[in-house]
């Protein structure tokens, strides 16, 4: 297969010259963090590192980790390394406990970010005589504006459609024969099945590529929705923190993600010791941005479970690759595309006056995500009454709502009959077979 | 004159309604009227038994999720209209009606009816000013 790269010099450097690149860009950066972020200033003083002793990407290690609860607590301004008036965006992920995390962008920023979109659309075989559909939301929500700004790049035709309204999203896909689509892989699942019923046939859809991410997802899902939509489906990679989907990305050989290392340096961590881990190692990933201004985060901890490798890779690119993250060093949950910690559940309910005695229960039904949240009743909040007990479970899926930005089913339940191992109430079941 | 109704709430899955009526028939409760309204996963079961505080008792230690409630009950007589009628006086006095159940006696040419309003007095005043005859517990127990 004939390779297209949006970026050739980068995407098939000689991985020394990567190395170097990558060093001059983090000495700089070290130097602009600690000179403009006094949060950070703080880090590196308690861990008693300097700009000066970060020589090149070798040294790397002796800087301190940053993780999620660090941006919580510098929210929203604390971990800001440029004047407002020179940033021209934020975005956001979706609150935790609370509180949300919002991300800052400079317009250099968000060129070189759409530069990682644009480069993971020529992966799929994209060109400018394509035509993108972006059916990712648009908003806070990192992943619409990405790829719209990555389609513009590459020169696609493209279709700003956000997520939902599924009828109208297949009505502009045939109409205006797309041949890309960019979404999450459930909604994409969704709307093969949805074509399937209205009675189209692969061949008769105009879509060769889709770009899906932002939610895990199995070989058995890309395997059904290439068979559904007649496409290849590529996955990838990204999180709002280091800037949102196109750290990295999937080319032909389909074996993994080219992380954008010109951009995002990244290191496989033991979650327990913080040592760094050899390549080919399973360790907990973590990003270091190497060039971005207004919200440049070092040694950030994702929290994903994953392994790199250097393996030569038949597509040409030199970037080195990481695997589909196996999982999760906390107990985050990735339900519809957003992020959930269990821990949010138990504050709502805390909120809302009831006790944490409390069961998410997820599955995948039609390749949709599904979100059960079981929760104990106690004796004072019980009634005789049907329709109480209903309008609690509505005002608790909305408090939920609220909080999450999705919408569970609330299921009140007669106290102790949350299932118990060994005493403990287990908080959460996940019936998803993703790995 | 109000009549202790006991409320058990139980997941809408099989064998849970009759789990309760075994721990009741077991220790020789008898339920003397019952209904129960259900939704997708849960149900509200509703129960007047000849001994309250046995039953609750047993349902308590069984950690069943109960309430007692103080609903009404009403003698109608055992043909067409006669419930309506009961209902009319109670719309008349503005006095929304819940839910309710009836059942009928073995030997008399009576109904009952056991109605959970939102004030009991106002309700059950205006029912006997209209001559209807209000059941007591014990009433309800010797049927």
């Amino acid at each position: 297969m004939a390779q297209n790269y949006y970026q050739k010099d980068i995407e098939t450097m000689p991985v020394e010259d990567i190395k170097k690149l990558q060093s001059e860009k983090l000495v700089k950066q070290v130097k602009h963090v600690y000179e403009n972020v006094e949060y950070y200033r703080k880090l590196m003083d308690e861990k008693g590192v300097k700009p000066d002793d970060i020589k090149g990407i070798e040294d790397l290690h002796k800087l301190p980790f940053i993780s999620k609860a660090d941006l919580r607590d510098a929210y929203p301004y604390g971990l800001l390394a440029k004047p407002l008036d020179e940033c021209v965006r934020i975005h956001s992920t979706s609150g935790t406990t609370g509180r949300r995390v919002v991300a800052f962008y400079t317009q250099h920023d968000i060129d070189l970010w759409e530069d990682c979109c644009a480069r993971a659309i020529v992966a799929a075989g994209g060109s400018k005589k394509d035509v993108c559909q972006v059916a990712y939301g648009y908003g806070l929500f990192t992943g619409g504006s990405g790829l719209n700004g990555g389609s513009h790049k590459v020169g696609c035709l493209t279709l700003p459609m956000s997520s939902g309204n599924t009828e109208r999203q297949i009505q502009f896909m045939m109409d205006l024969n797309a041949t890309i689509i960019c979404c999450t892989p459930s909604y994409a699942a969704y709307i093969g099945e949805t074509l399937k019923e209205q009675g189209y046939k692969p061949e008769d859809i105009p879509l060769k590529a889709g770009i899906f991410g932002a939610e895990p997802w199995t070989e058995e899902m890309r395997e059904n929705i290439e068979k559904t939509l007649g496409i290849k489906a590529y996955d990838i990679y990204g999180l709002t923190e280091t800037s949102g989907p196109g750290v990295a990305f999937e080319c032909s050989e389909q074996t993994g993600m080219h992380v954008n290392e010109d951009h995002f340096y990244a290191e496989i961590i033991d979650p327990d010791t913080g040592e760094v881990l050899p390549e080919g190692s399973k360790g907990e990933l973590v990003f270091t941005s190497l060039d971005k201004e207004a919200f440049p985060l070092l040694r950030y901890r994702t929290r994903d479970i994953c392994v790199l490798s250097r393996k030569k890779c038949s597509c040409g690119r030199t970037l080195i690759k990481m695997a589909k993250p196996m999982g999760r060093t906390d107990d985050m949950l990735i339900i519809r595309g957003v992020n959930v910690f269990p821990s949010q559940i138990e504050t709502v309910l805390l909120n809302e006056g009831y006790q944490p005695n409390y069961q998410i229960v997820v599955d995948r039904v039609n390749n949709n995500d599904t979100f059960d949240v079981k929760v104990e009743l106690t004796p004072e909040q019980f009634t005789d009454k049907v329709g109480e007990v209903l309008a609690m479970e509505k005002s608790l899926a909305n408090a939920m709502k609220t909080m999450l930005g999705i919408n569970p089913s609330v299921h009140l339940v007669a106290p102790k009959t949350i299932a118990r191992s060994e005493g403990k109430a287990v908080r959460v079941v996940d019936k998803r077979k993703l790995i | 004159m109000a009549i202790k109704q006991l409320t058990v709430f139980v997941q809408n899955s099989k064998g849970t309604i009759v789990s309760v009526t075994d721990i009741l028939a077991k220790n020789n409760v008898n339920i003397r009227a019952l209904s129960i309204a259900e939704t997708k996963d849960f149900g509200i079961l509703r129960l007047i038994v000849n001994d309250q505080e046995l039953a609750t008792k047993l349902l308590e230690e069984n950690d069943y999720l109960i309430k007692t409630i103080d609903v009404i009950g009403v003698k109608i007589g055992d043909k067409p209209g006669e419930l309506t009628s009961a209902l009319a006086v109670l719309d008349k006095a503005d006095i929304n009606v819940e839910y309710l159940y009836a059942f009928m006696a073995r030997t008399e040419k009576h109904a009952y009816v056991v109605l959970r309003v939102e004030n009991n007095e106002l309700a059950q005043a205006v029912l006997s000013d209209a001559g209807f005859k209000l059941i007591t517990e014990q009433d309800v127990c010797k049927l």
